[in-house]
């Protein structure tokens, strides 16, 4: 097994690269950005209606977004799996769920279709995407992306599930036990490590003696590769072979993707408590959306005209999104009662 | 009618759905060749094979949480913990989220799914081999808890915890495994989850138990009859959640007269449960107060032997407990 590093896999980096990765194209990438602008928009709106009382509670994908964008355009939503945890924001939208969709997640509106507004935002499962996100416990996504694999390695069916993780679950025995059930059965999974270097408050330092997480990878016989999440090419052609490993049938792969966490870690944190002053200064440098904004001009990608058209369409359609989700009203009280068991014809209230 | 034990019954039951239906794997530990500690899966790997009968690494929390994730994925796993004691791991994959599953996504996903647990002591089995679990699965939203205690109940409860569509701990109380002899069918029949079960009519006293206590509980029904003419109707719950409270309360409105027998320890355990039910919507039928029959609160279980007797209820100790009763 190899431990690739930064400067392997990315060899091919926007700065040399006229010729991109199988799979990328020009038009692929310009649609990523548009989707890393609407992700961004959505984002600074949550946040805000958060502030303004009226979303409980918000996780932000800031700085995540290039790295999640990859990760979707590296897959095949029509037959691939997605377990999700609380951040996947960027994710979410580049795999074809809609702004008003995950504003009534925030908003816990009637009709929210993830979890009915039963649970946090990004949590629950979709009914055009296959991705689902039962808990806030972090890491139990891992064990159940390798069963979701195994289920499908199981059947013969053509499908990778990509695991989303972040440093602070693999710290959890979970993510141990994952992987080392993965690598013993080669299953069909990817294992994609967000690493924002900060656990909640908890950095990186405190959370493991090492540097890398994918260097764990050899601990489980399985390819392990480390990228910078803000080189949208670079973190595509790690992810992609990854997924092309896993669709062959050589099973898994841990993929970590270098990025900042431009925000704290919900709405109810204050990172200037334990982030140092200069640490937030250099973190704001590794914005994914300039540096990919940057990246495709220099290559006559993208231009004044079109960046702010996508900026553009971004803000009205997180201003309608806005509009259609406050309008709608609370999910009714009964609601809560149904579906607990299948056969439940619903619980009682008590008393 | 074939006369078999109860891990025959586990055994045959588990190989006739395996055959049936290809979505149904094992998973858990020594569960391959060595067919299991208990032999509940012995010479199943010779006829499955190692993609449907999967010895795992020793790693309980990934067991139930790689099961979860195949049920969730169209598969029907069954997953064994090797032992009750050794469940502690894997609680969040099940209680903290297979539990959830179809709450929490509204119907969007479900957990097909069965966690078969040996549990329960008199086996010499310590602090580590003997304990009781049910309570933490009983209390818990979006589970089914079934804890059979004859073949004939373990076969018809096992194809249905296997084909509900929801997730069923199943618990089989190790003592009974070998102990236990009786006539079931070799057709292919169910019983229901959530009905309990009347196993003995009587009109003086009613117990209301489950697992290895309802054999302690028969045989302190037969002494009591024999030596004192008093007639026990004992309940075999079989279903832990949900507790079938209808058939508790039609036997305590017959007999007039409650007890609880069970191996836990009783502080909030089934027994309170089913002593705050009969409260509820039975006070009215009781001659006498609810009486328990419960091991002292002290860890189950000592692993010497006169203390481990004495923990558990013993078919004596049930006995003098039902004169009690039916003298108030």
């Amino acid at each position: 097994m190899e431990i690739n590093v930064n400067e392997s896999t990315r060899r091919i980096t926007a700065e040399s690269g006229l010729s991109w990765p199988a799979g990328l194209s020009r038009d692929r990438l310009l649609e990523a950005y548009r989707t890393m602008c609407l992700s961004r928009a959505l984002d600074v709106r949550i946040w805000t209606l958060n502030r303004q009382g009226k979303a409980a509670i918000a996780a932000s994908a800031q700085g995540h977004e290039a790295a999640q964008v990859a990760t979707v355009m590296a897959t095949d939503p029509t037959r691939d799996r997605y377990l999700i945890y609380y951040r996947q924001l960027t994710a979410m939208l580049a795999l074809g769920t809609t702004p008003t969709e995950m504003l009534m997640q925030f908003l816990a509106r009637d009709g929210e279709m993830l979890s009915a507004a039963r649970q946090f935002p990004l949590h629950g499962s979709h009914p055009r995407v296959d991705l689902f996100s039962f808990s806030n416990v972090v890491g139990t996504q891992l064990p159940q992306s390798v069963g979701v694999a195994l289920a499908d390695k199981m059947k013969g069916r053509d499908a990778v599930t990509i695991s989303f993780f972040g440093d602070g679950a693999a710290s959890q025995g979970d993510c141990h036990e994952a992987m080392n059930f993965a690598g013993i059965h080669n299953v069909p999974v990817v294992f994609l490590c967000e690493n924002n270097r900060y656990a909640i408050s908890v950095p990186l330092s405190q959370q493991m003696p090492v540097e890398s997480i994918a260097s764990r990878a050899s601990a489980y016989g399985i390819p392990g590769v480390e990228v910078d999440g803000t080189d949208i090419v670079a973190s595509y052609e790690a992810i992609k072979e990854a997924v092309d490993r896993a669709r062959s049938g050589d099973g898994a792969s841990l993929v970590e993707l270098r990025v900042e966490r431009l925000l704290p870690h919900t709405t109810d944190d204050d990172h200037t408590r334990y982030r140092s002053a200069e640490d937030i200064e250099k973190m704001l440098e590794l914005d994914p959306l300039p540096i990919t904004e940057a990246m495709l001009r220099r290559h006559g990608i993208l231009d004044d005209a079109t960046d702010a058209e996508f900026k553009e369409a971004a803000r009205r359609a997180v201003d309608d999104a806005t509009d259609a989700a406050e309008a709608m009203p609370f999910p009714p009280v009964q609601d809560m009662y149904r579906g607990v068991l299948e056969s439940d014809s619903g619980v009682k209230s008590n008393g | 009618m074939a006369e078999m034990t109860l891990i025959e019954a586990v055994r045959e039951t588990l190989r006739e759905e395996m055959r049936r239906d290809s979505d149904i794997f094992m998973m858990g530990e020594d569960i391959g060749p060595r067919g299991g500690v208990f032999l509940a899966s012995e010479g199943f790997v010779e006829e499955f094979g190692e993609d449907r009968i999967i010895n795992t690494p020793l790693a309980e929390s990934s067991i139930i949480g790689i099961a979860l994730g195949a049920a969730v994925n169209g598969m029907r796993p069954v997953a064994e913990i090797q032992f009750a004691d050794f469940v502690w791991p894997a609680i969040n994959q099940l209680v903290g989220e297979a539990a959830r599953v179809r709450y929490g996504t509204d119907g969007g996903k479900t957990a097909p799914m069965t966690v078969r647990i040996p549990y329960g002591g008199g086996v010499r089995g310590g602090l580590y081999h003997s304990q009781s679990v049910e309570v933490i699965f009983a209390h818990t939203p979006g589970l089914q808890v079934v804890a059979p205690a004859t073949p004939y109940d373990a076969r018809g409860l096992l194809r249905s915890a296997i084909r509900s569509n929801d997730p069923t701990v199943f618990l089989e109380h190790k003592k009974t495994y070998r102990l236990v002899r009786g006539d079931a069918p070799d057709e292919e029949y169910t019983e229901p989850i959530g009905k309990a079960d009347v196993k003995r009519a009587g009109t003086d006293v009613s117990i209301i138990t489950y697992g290895l206590m309802l054999h302690h509980s028969l045989q302190a029904a037969e002494s009591v009859a024999q030596s004192d003419g008093i007639e026990t109707e004992i309940v075999d719950l079989r279903t832990l959640r949900p507790l079938d409270a209808e058939t508790i309360l039609e036997s305590v409105s017959r007999t007039g007269r409650a007890m609880i027998v069970q191996e836990d320890t009783g502080a909030v355990s089934v027994s309170s449960e089913v002593s705050a039910i009969i409260a509820q919507d039975g006070f009215f039928d009781l001659d006498a107060p609810v009486m328990r029959v419960t091991p002292p609160e002290i860890p189950p279980m000592p692993f010497s032997p006169l203390q481990e007797a004495e923990f558990v209820p013993s078919p004596e100790r049930i006995a003098d407990a039902i004169r009690r009763l039916a003298e108030v």
